[in-house]
């Protein structure tokens, strides 16, 4: 099977770091933010471990505030597969997805104990800038998000336009790509310049998506991408989700059990405990989970009993 | 499987190497310059409050309070004006709040959507009316057919001001009353129009009060209105509304045209007097609400 | 054959009480009294100022001689002069007025944005008539030797932007417009900008975006129309400003070619020489500058908050 390798994104291509802004006063902000420590520019020489976009969390918990939404989950995300996230609501699988692009930052008191390692590297050590983080690790959301002031096109190079200046032939054929990537192009490539909100719920969805390759992420995060949509959108990015697992390793959250049981190739179930908190009941290859898991509250779940 | 090249970028590079010092700069930049806006916006609070206070408070005395204008330059105070303004507001008051609460309790209760719409629109329309126009159109027809200026053109031109506004606070803090208690009240057959003013604006009294203080600190403090109306006047005038009537705004427009210190300085002292009470207000109102919200 | 069961409940109540209806009449008459004001407002002016629109007609908009004497009477001179103050107030205002609503809206915590907040809603409640006192005696010196007399000594080669410099003028009219109608734009672009959906937060912030990029690029496009909506209600507030710019405007009374000349708005000619005025042509003309600025400021006031309409709803009272 032939690995493409996408074509290098044009970006660190700015003048180094001019000095760092010295004391501007007191900036009190509602998320926590972390300053990278100035060291260089992508310099690819370092030897570094080929990238894999492989996930292992360790010990992870999510507070906010003094309340524990996700308590001590430990598990290996396996690069280039499709690992689904199942459990009732509330038991903090959307928490636990976006603290591995540390999204859930946005919340004021959110705090997290215990690391998450993308590719050996913990995304929550201090010289990592969670704005390049999320470069790497993108996400889909549940509702289709596009941004209406802009076309097509401008959304999905809306994220490759913060990195610096591209040239307009680079630029299209990042978008090409990615809406190829999508399964959207042949859809859109005629009016490219509409606006993105002229296009219907399955298709917006797949512009978010092509948004979100148009980056060049490792990882992509999906919290439940399919559940706004009618059955027939829902088949086609299922469809979509399986040709990008070859190239991207994905993480879903689904309520949706018979969808998980079909893409993905390892499944996570989370329920709550006593404390409200989520946790990690099992995890195991979608096969094992749906057809002989280990542990009785899966087979509960995953066979339609509560109690 | 084969790993994948990604060339030249790897996942450490990119998470080690920073967003670009620029972005990072930019941002904190930014976000530090809407800091300084903000700032800048409080300044001239401040600089008003100071200087009112400063030259104001000291000569708020005996005389102010007590002693009518004089001739000019040669002293006197403001109690025409402070009367004035004590008579025309609150008749003003008695004029608009009855308008003002019922209109809005019209438009949330009864109003079929259009005819609600149309009322709400023209309600808002006439709030952003300069004030001076309607000071002119008072004038037409409560000064100009009986060639007289009066006290009681002035307070209509203030209720005018003010109805509109009570209007559309009334009818916002009414949309906030929870639909079941009318349902509730309904369902044990209590006539509409008495659930309405027992149960529904009974509980948004608070809201409705609130209104009412705010509207009557902006015609406390509203000038041009009574330019044409009320006109001023040096002399004390209590209880005729038939004849032109003082009020703290006007004083201090004429007291701070004079070229004699003294008058000016009684101008301060008026506007001292003048921001104390609308200022008072909005704060009573604000310390009243965040309370409300606080006991659960 | 059915008849309605008697049942004690339904027994002497009837079906809509004469109270009820009364009730209803009374607060129907209240709200329709709102809008008569409003119609009878427009009608009085317009009536009261025909004699003007006969003389003069469409003249009177371009006429530059204001003369009681000679019995000529032009406006172009009150509305330039209205114009530009408002102009000097909106560039002004403008920036710092949108910096701020996003920083109330987006980047300070709530115990920052609390006090400031209400500081900003207390500098709209104070009176015009005070803000003209204070105009008179502290801003318009303080211009005079600071910014004005900068100004017109860095850009007096510009011929608008040169001296003499007095203080009382244009542009101190226009710094305290601005510093009226900053809380009116502040606030409504706040609503707008916390109206905009967390989802277009999210989707920016998730492509790796710093949270200065995320306000530039997905909030403010989003909200630009309500901004700029609330720009327009600052503009409609400036235009029918009254006191405060009556005390610092001066008395110019021809059209303002230097940014410090002395000038006059329509409120501030109304405010001054309306009640001098003789019963006729004179005061019909200064009603029909009124009637000017009613149409120009209803006409704002529609625009504006069609476009706060369609970011984020009906507009509250404000």
């Amino acid at each position: 099977m032939l690995v493409q390798s996408p074509t290098a994104p044009v970006d660190e291509a700015e003048a180094p770091a001019d000095a760092q802004g010295t004391g501007t006063g007191p900036t009190p902000s509602a998320m926590s933010s972390t300053e990278p420590t100035p060291s260089g520019g992508a310099d690819v020489s370092a030897a570094t471990e080929p990238s894999t976009g492989r996930l292992d969390i360790a010990d992870l918990n999510v507070y906010y505030g003094a309340f524990r939404a996700v308590k001590e989950i430990s598990l290996t995300i396996r690069p280039h597969a499709i690992t689904a996230v199942i459990g009732p609501s509330g038991c903090g699988k959307s928490t636990f997805l976006r603290s591995l692009n540390r999204m859930h930052e946005v919340i004021p008191d959110a705090r997290v104990e215990g690391s998450v390692r993308l590719d050996g590297i913990d995304v929550y050590d201090a010289a990592v800038d969670p704005v390049q983080l999320r470069r790497v690790v993108g996400m889909v959301f549940q509702r289709p998000n596009p941004f209406p002031t802009m076309s097509i096109y401008d959304n999905v190079v809306a994220g490759l336009r913060l990195t610096g200046r591209h040239s307009q032939a680079s630029l299209d054929e990042v978008v090409e790509r990615s809406l190829v990537r999508a399964a959207l192009w042949d859809e859109v490539k005629d009016k490219l310049r509409s606006n993105g909100m002229s296009l219907s719920g399955g298709q917006q969805q797949r512009l978010c998506i092509a948004r979100a390759l148009a980056v060049n992420p490792e990882v992509i995060l999906m919290d439940e991408p399919a559940s706004a949509l009618d059955p027939v959108a829902t088949l086609r990015i299922e469809e979509l989700m399986a040709e990008l697992r070859k190239n991207y390793t994905i993480v879903i959250v689904t309520h949706n059990m018979q969808q998980a049981s079909r893409i993905s190739d390892q499944t996570a179930f989370f329920t709550m405990g006593d404390d409200r908190a989520g946790y990690l009941v099992e995890m195991d290859d979608t096969i094992q989970i749906f057809t002989n898991p280990r542990n009785q509250l899966t087979e509960d779940y995953v066979s339609g009993r509560f109690g | 499987m084969a790993a994948t090249t990604t060339a030249p970028a790897r996942t450490a590079d990119i998470l080690r190497a920073g967003a670009g010092g620029r972005r990072m700069w930019f941002d904190r930049v930014m976000r530090s310059v809407a800091l300084l806006a903000s700032l800048a916006c409080v300044i001239p609070l401040g600089a008003v409050l100071f200087f009112v206070t400063a030259r104001g408070i000291s000569a708020v005395n005996l005389d102010l309070l007590t002693k009518p204008s004089r001739a000019l330059g040669v002293g006197g105070g403001a109690v025409s004006a402070i009367l004035g303004t004590l008579q025309m507001v609150p008749l003003a008051a008695l004029l608009a709040i009855p308008i003002g609460v019922l209109a809005g309790i019209y438009v949330h209760e009864y109003g079929a959507a259009r005819s609600a719409r149309t009322i709400r629109f023209a309600a808002d329309v006439l709030v952003g009316v300069p004030s001076i126009l309607i000071g002119i159109f008072v004038f037409t027809f409560l000064v100009l057919p009986f060639r007289q200026y009066n006290a009681f053109a002035g307070s209509v031109a203030l209720a005018v001001i003010m109805a509109p506004v009570i209007m559309r606070t009334t009818e916002e803090v009414l949309k906030l009353v929870p639909g079941n208690l009318r349902e509730a009240s309904l369902a044990l057959g209590v006539p509409r129009w008495r659930t309405t003013l027992a149960i529904v604006v009974r509980t948004a009294l608070p809201g409705i009060l609130t209104g009412i203080m705010l509207a009557v600190a902006r015609a406390t403090g509203e000038t041009a209105p009574l330019l044409f109306t009320a006109l001023g006047s040096r002399l004390v005038n209590v209880g005729d509304f038939g004849k032109p009537m003082d009020a703290l705004p006007l004083f201090i427009y004429v007291n701070a045209r004079q070229p004699y210190d003294l008058q000016n300085a009684q101008a301060w002292g008026a506007a001292f007097l003048l921001l104390v009470f609308v200022l008072a207000v909005n704060v009573l109102v604000r310390l009243g609400s965040t309370s409300r919200r606080r006991t659960p | 054959m059915t008849t309605l069961p008697s049942a004690p409940w339904l027994a002497g109540r009837p079906a809509r009480g004469s109270a009820d209806r009364v009730f209803r009449w009374a607060t129907r008459l209240a709200a329709l009294g709102v809008v008569a004001i409003l119609v009878l407002l427009a009608i009085q002016l317009l009536d009261s100022s025909l004699l003007t629109w006969q003389t003069f007609g469409l003249g009177f908009i371009t006429g530059t001689t204001w003369d009681p004497v000679a019995a000529i009477y032009g406006a172009l001179p009150y509305i330039v002069g209205t114009l530009l103050s408002s102009l000097i107030a909106l560039v002004l205002a403008t920036p710092i007025a949108i910096l701020t609503a996003i920083f109330l809206a987006e980047i300070a915590s709530p115990r920052l944005a609390t006090p400031l907040t209400f500081m900003i809603e207390l500098l709209a409640a104070i009176p015009s008539v005070v803000f003209g006192l204070w105009g008179v005696f502290v801003l318009a010196p303080f211009l005079r030797v600071t910014a004005e007399a900068w100004i017109s000594s860095t850009f007096g080669f510009i011929p608008f932007l040169a001296g003499p410099t007095f203080g009382i003028g244009l542009f101190t009219a226009g710094v305290i417009l601005a510093i009226m109608i900053l809380p009116t734009i502040v606030s409504i672009s706040r609503e707008v900008i916390r109206s905009v959906p967390d989802s277009q937060r999210e989707a920016m912030l998730a492509l790796g975006a710093t949270r200065w990029e995320v306000i530039a690029k997905a909030v403010l496009p989003f909200a630009r129309s309500g901004i700029f909506g609330a720009v327009i209600l600052g503009l409609g507030r400036a235009l029918g400003e009254t006191m405060a710019v009556t005390m610092v405007i001066g008395n110019g009374q021809a059209i303002p070619t230097h940014l410090f000349d002395q000038a006059q708005t329509i409120a501030s000619k109304i405010a001054t020489t309306f009640n001098e005025a003789t019963i006729g042509i004179q005061t019909n003309s200064l009603i029909a500058l009124g009637l000017i600025m009613l149409v120009i400021t209803i006409g704002l006031n529609i625009i504006a908050r069609l476009l706060v309409w369609r970011v984020s709803g009906p507009v509250g009272a404000e």
